[in-house]
């Protein structure tokens, strides 16, 4: 693995986190009460604790206004790094320095009192971010208009919908005027007219200069919303730099990781006997390799093999577009088909008419599935086309746009 | 519903960096263990002191929240616990035969006994019964045991009250200059039960036999001091040995004595106290400052890791 640091940025804007080889050590204890540990004391003991490090030798300097995005698969130390960055957790070793004010925000709600009213909350939790009772009181009538809360703000917050807790929740930490915004996978929480106001409430406070890092598992919110991404791997920093293409890495390893998976897995004959050997996919009428131009025929031919015999079975189809969305999906199944038994090598197609995919690369996922929709075997990214640029739009969809100032 | 008011219009992006560049890159966490460290973290809380003010609040309202009686039940305990020791020492096995106005005498022991038992129960059990915050967010975790130490105070205040209003019921105002014992005594029971608060609360975090083990602790130290029995009665059997001094110098049953002194003025003319019983709360006053320094710098150690051993 290789590590990248992409480092140009005007002078002039100070660095609002210096995150010095920084390390973190958990110990996990598998006595916990007292009796058990003096039973196991001294050498014994050793063997009831397993140490791991959750974060080593991270070195991160972010400069204020940007947004940082923290990726790596459950486990890879992005949310120790952010509790660590926000002093919830004291590194190992290796020192954090941080300027101005800051918001952590790693879980909605953090210290609502469920007996307490909306209002008392607010003036709780508002306080626990760092706001004195004044400059609650100032900007409570902004906090409880966004919130939408109305009259519930006198009623126990236990009564409320986890909609209406997450939305006061939210109200209360976007008024806080932090310099540094941590966010931990909430933006995740509730409906999407709530989501998109958390998103558009994250797009004004970028350009109010404030920095924001964020872990999530979300890939499509990074490239939308970060200007740069900490790729983390087993606590160590792997990629660092341009959000798209830390992306790109971190599709990598969860590919490899998922191979691992399957390989070590003791999966039952049938299983491992399927397999989706190759796909080729073109346009019909031109050279192979040639780009797909819009209104095409697009042929994709899928190639799988059973060893001894596969009665149930159906055939999958996925394009995703280079940031990895799903554009479009088929199988077998949809379509109607009735297979016979899979036995030795097999070929199928697919013919998608007239299809019209916007500018961009696409890559063919391919599935060998049974009729339950159960994943008998997966070829990611089995093949891959592009579509030419086209000046008068952008997107995966491709529609001729006309333009027409009615004048009224 | 009304319109939102934007009553601020936040800075712009350049004023922000300006004002950012203008503040110092400051180290967070691994506070150090010197006496530095102690004033950094009395800055600290005093700078969150507004809501340690308002944790105080929600301990108070949030435990007798929904109930009808609400904070009359404060005082169920302890008067219960009056009665008892009323009825079945006091009249049962006549302890009270030496001791005037002895439901009094009772109450002013319990008062300072229950302020500190809760100080301590209340501490201890404060890391962890808030450990969704601590896990959450990063305030000094020094407030959670001191928001118990203002809540017990806040029950105490409701006791105090009792007592003054039964010492007049019974014509037993307790005006003189014994009266001024109370302050000391109250000062030793709050620096002490803090400085555990701080230990134990830290420690509860790692090994949770901690509380339990506080319950047993706190109920052999309402049976060590002076409370349903007198100090003389303690004193006859132990004689004049280094057990009755061990005894007296416990922190607990000098704060009892002195409490005892500044509102039971009964026992005045008869009851026997240890002499010098105010320098002996000063001395312990300024052990328990001491143990207090301590045991934050041992709790600022400890609490680097409460996040993740919560």
């Amino acid at each position: 693995m290789h590590r990248v640091t992409e480092t140009a940025a005007p002078t002039d804007v100070p660095d609002i986190v210096v995150v010095n080889d920084v390390s973190k050590r958990f110990v996990i204890r598998k006595d916990n009460s007292l009796k058990e540990r003096i039973v196991t004391l001294g050498r014994v003991g050793k063997r009831h604790r397993e140490e791991f490090w959750a974060l080593a030798g991270v070195n991160i300097t972010i400069q204020a206004g940007t947004t940082v995005g923290l990726i790596g698969h459950n486990g890879s130390g992005k949310s120790t790094l952010l509790k660590v960055i926000g002093g919830i957790l004291d590194p190992t070793s290796g020192t954090v320095a941080r300027r101005g004010r800051i918001a952590a925000l790693l879980e909605l709600g953090a210290g609502f009192h469920p007996d307490l009213t909306g209002r008392e909350n607010v003036f709780l939790n508002a306080s626990i971010l760092g706001l004195t009772r004044t400059e609650t009181e100032e900007r409570f009538d902004d906090i409880h208009a966004f919130s939408g809360i109305g009259e519930f703000i006198d009623t126990q917050v236990k009564f409320y919908s986890s909609g209406m807790y997450v939305r006061l929740a939210f109200a209360v930490a976007v008024h806080t005027d932090p310099d540094l915004l941590l966010v931990d996978e909430v933006l995740a929480v509730g409906d999407e007219a709530f989501q998109r106001k958390c998103l558009d409430k994250i797009r004004s406070f970028q350009e109010e200069g404030r920095t924001i890092v964020l872990v999530t598992h979300s890939l499509g919110q990074v490239t939308e919303l970060c200007d740069r991404a900490i790729l983390l791997n087993r606590g160590h920093v792997v990629f660092d730099g341009d959000s798209r293409r830390a992306v790109a890495e971190f599709r990598d390893i969860l590919e490899d990781r998922r191979q691992d998976e399957a390989d070590a897995a003791p999966a039952n004959t049938t299983v491992r006997a399927g397999r989706v050997l190759s796909a080729t996919a073109g346009a019909i009428g031109r050279r192979a390799g040639a780009s797909v131009e819009p209104g095409d025929d697009l042929k994709v031919s899928v190639t799988m093999e059973h060893a001894d015999g596969l009665d149930d079975w159906v055939c999958a189809l996925q394009i995703d577009n280079a940031l990895g969305q799903v554009v479009y999906g088929t199988t077998s199944k949809r379509l109607g088909a009735v297979l016979e038994p899979l036995r030795g090598t097999r070929t199928v197609e697919f013919i998608l008419r007239d299809a019209r995919f916007g500018t961009g690369k696409y890559f063919v996922n391919a599935s060998l599935m049974d009729s339950a929709g159960r994943h008998l075997h997966d070829f990611p990214q089995a093949t891959s086309f592009d579509v030419p640029d086209y000046d008068l739009a952008v997107g995966v969809v491709h529609a001729k746009p006309e333009f027409i100032d009615t004048g009224a | 519903m009304q319109a939102p008011i934007r009553i601020e219009v936040y800075m712009s992006a350049q004023e922000r960096f300006r004002s950012l560049s203008a503040l110092p890159l400051v180290t967070i966490g691994g506070r150090t263990g010197s006496l530095g460290g102690t004033f950094a973290s009395i800055r600290e809380i005093f700078h969150h002191r507004e809501m340690l003010a308002l944790l105080v609040r929600r301990d108070i309202k949030s435990r007798y929240k929904d109930s009808a009686l609400g904070l009359i039940w404060t005082l169920v305990r302890p008067i219960t616990q009056l009665l008892i020791y009323y009825i079945v020492i006091g009249k049962f096995l006549n302890a009270a035969a030496g001791i005037p106005d002895f439901a009094i005498y009772v109450f002013t022991g319990l008062a300072a006994y229950g302020l500190f038992s809760e100080i301590v129960g209340g501490a201890t059990a404060s890391i962890v019964g808030n450990a969704g915050l601590i896990k959450k967010i990063y305030i000094p975790r020094e407030v959670f045991p001191l928001a118990s130490v203002g809540s017990a105070l806040f029950n105490f205040c409701f006791q105090l009250a009792i007592l003054l209003v039964a010492t007049i019921a019974l014509n037993r105002v307790p005006l003189s200059w014994e009266l001024l014992y109370f302050f000391p005594s109250l000062m030793v029971l709050v620096v002490f039960g803090t400085a555990l608060g701080f230990l134990l609360s830290a420690a509860n975090v790692y090994l949770r036999d901690i509380q339990y083990l506080v319950e047993v602790l706190l109920l052999i130290m309402l049976w060590a001091s002076p409370i349903v029995y007198s100090w003389s009665m303690a004193k006859d059997v132990l004689g004049d040995t280094i057990l009755l001094d061990i005894y007296s110098n416990n922190p607990v049953t000098l704060a009892v004595l002195g409490f005892q002194r500044a509102f039971w003025i009964s026992g005045h003319a008869s009851a026997e106290y240890p002499d010098q019983l105010l320098l002996r709360l000063v001395i312990a006053f300024v052990i328990g400052l001491v143990m207090l320094v301590g045991f934050q710098r041992v709790f600022t150690k400890l609490q680097g890791n409460f996040a993740q051993a919560l």
